[in-house]
């Protein structure tokens, strides 16, 4: 197993455990302010600033210094914004400035080129090309780590927010539909998940006997709690939203029943983690935070037009499946679990796919209105997610790293944090990520 | 109200050809008989290439329905909100289609009720297949 090209991935069942298991770990952390827009004027905020700040924080939190960096894999996704549409947004057609902003580098995207052009890493040796987003990023740095492609990786990943309404423009403005579009768009979906996680839950509603308010409200109030208890989250920074049941189910619907407070709050923010091997993270900052698994590709995809409940309980038991068996963990093991929560619709089945503290189908409901506060015993997304701070998707991540430190502050749970599974995994995405306070 | 166009491809021409022709068909596996929609290179049952066209019954129910409030597409922006409905097909439940439902009010899309299938123009001599509710 290679980090060429696509051969680190572990994107299908079968693999057994990942056989690096205690040879990697995570060992720092770090975060730029979150904002909810660049305003186009502040240089000391653009997308590359910010990218350096959190990497700066990163290595500071490691203890490392920039000329340890030997790898460095930067994610060159841009996410929102009206110019561009569908997936991506530019900061084009515009006049840029002086370098190193006299192009979309450093302001849309940040590239590992641009990094280091700008950011002191005199030592790197291996900063790949076509890094995946956060959730295959955070595997593909463990694998590089365990293959000796670098002994001490830093990973940046950005989150960008431009001018203009979230994704209107571009092809999303076209009159002609090409492509998969040409089955959805001339109804009127332009695409995406918060079509194709919506039908499940109306279907999940009638099958077990509940509402989507009931479901998913009380989640969304908590995972608004959580991100209160993140210093650098953007409604720690910016305000609180003070969000209660009642205004959660009287917000405005976007594609109903999903409401707005069901959608997590594009903003331009960078975060960044270092991974070092074991041998390195020793004489780190911090108690190391080892890797168990990592995991990509997909569990499965709609059958049809529309994926229905039957396609997403299948798909995310196979994703289930995949994570457990390369970590060696079963449900009862993971103490804490930070799924990826950029609509709260992912939650009810990926709770019950993998089966966290003994939630099984049909059980979501009753478990969510529960008492799943940091303080009680049933903690679940401690860290508040994308839904509590911002869609930054750091949050899964930062928080089981620290709470596995034992460093959460005010989240730390009151339970066993020895084990994690987070994950930015849109979808019925494989891509989570094991960790566990010791090595195996 | 105004909709996106399909652009068919080669892969798709022949379903549209049929639609513009008010007939709505799906592939059907000939190795392990699986209707199959949106159409693939592939059947995503078996995996053969044997794929024909099969004309359907026509006739589905409502599984259950959005309501797009504020989508992001140009063209269907000015009528929300609107019914985002999802069909059934009779003989295969796993097949299903995506419908405005013209005519129900939006947010009262009678879940579980009959449907026909029907044809409407969205440019110039191209149809896309819709439902209505049978009365």
């Amino acid at each position: 197993m290679t980090t060429q090209e696509t051969g680190w991935r572990r994107d299908k069942e079968g693999l057994g455990l990942w056989p690096h298991q205690g040879k990697v770990a995570i060992t720092g952390w770090g975060m730029s302010p979150v904002d909810r827009r660049w305003d186009g004027i502040s240089m000391n905020k653009t997308l590359g600033a910010y990218a350096i700040l959190a990497s700066q924080l990163a290595l500071e939190d490691a203890g490392v210094k920039p000329e340890e960096v030997d790898g460095l894999l930067c994610c060159e996704e841009n996410m929102a914004g009206a110019v561009g549409g569908g997936s991506s947004a530019i900061w084009a057609p515009r006049p840029y400035f002086d370098s190193p902003y006299d192009s979309e580098d450093g302001l849309t995207v940040v590239s590992g080129e641009w990094m280091l052009k700008n950011m002191n890493l005199p030592n790197v040796k291996y900063a790949p090309e076509h890094v995946p987003a956060i959730g295959e990023q955070m595997g593909m740095a463990a694998q590089a780590v365990a293959d000796g492609m670098c002994d001490v990786a830093l990973v940046v990943y950005t989150a960008n927010n431009l001018e203009g309404r979230y994704r209107q423009g571009g092809e999303n403005e076209d009159d002609y539909v090409g492509g998969n579009r040409q089955w959805s768009a001339p109804w009127g979906s332009h695409g995406g998940l918060m079509y194709s996680t919506n039908i499940p839950l109306h279907e999940y509603c009638a099958k077990y006997g509940t509402t989507w308010e009931e479901l998913l409200g009380p989640f969304v109030v908590n995972q608004h709690r959580n991100g209160l208890m993140n210093e650098w989250g953007f409604y720690s920074l910016h305000g609180a939203s003070g969000l209660t049941y009642e205004d959660y189910v009287n917000s405005r619907p976007i594609i109903y029943p999903l409401r707005l407070w069901d959608c997590d709050r594009p903003v331009n923010a960078v975060g960044a983690f270092v991974f070092a091997s074991a041998e390195r993270a020793k004489d780190m900052r911090h108690k190391p935070v080892y890797v168990l698994n990592h995991n990509q590709g997909s569990g499965g995809a709609a059958r049809s037009t529309q994926e229905v409940l039957e396609d997403t309980e299948e798909a995310k038991a196979r994703v289930a499946r995949m994570v457990y068996e390369g970590s060696g963990l079963s449900p009862r093991d993971v103490d804490i679990f930070n799924p990826y929560d950029g609509y709260s619709t992912f939650m009810p089945t990926t709770l019950e796919a993998f089966e966290w503290h003994g939630v099984k189908k049909g059980d979501a409901a009753d478990f969510l209105k529960g008492d799943i506060s940091v303080e009680g015993s049933h903690p679940f997304c401690s860290g508040g997610g994308n839904l509590g701070n911002g869609r930054t998707r750091t949050a899964m991540y930062i928080d089981s790293i620290e709470q596995l430190r034992g460093t959460a502050g005010r989240r730390q749970v009151t339970v066993k944090a020895e084990t994690a599974i987070c994950a930015f995994a849109p979808g019925n995405s494989a891509a989570y990520l094991c960790l566990s306070s010791s090595a195996p | 109200m105004p909709k996106p166009i399909p652009l068919p491809n080669e892969l798709s021409s022949p379903f549209w050809t049929a639609v513009n022709e008010k007939r709505l068909e799906v592939q059907n596996c000939t190795d392990c008989k699986t209707l199959q929609y949106p159409p693939r290179p592939a059947c995503r049952n078996c995996g053969s290439e044997k794929l024909e066209w099969k004309e359907t019954s026509g006739r589905g129910h409502i599984l259950a329905f959005m309501v797009v409030a504020d989508g992001r597409l140009a063209r269907t922006r000015p009528d929300q909100p609107f019914n985002l409905a999802v069909i059934t097909l009779d003989e295969d439940p796993r097949i299903n289609f995506y419908s405005n439902l013209p005519g129900v009010p939006a947010w009262r899309a009678p879940v579980g009720s009959p449907v026909e299938v029907m044809f409407e123009e969205v440019g110039p001599g191209q149809l896309i297949h819709e439902w209505k509710l049978v009365s």
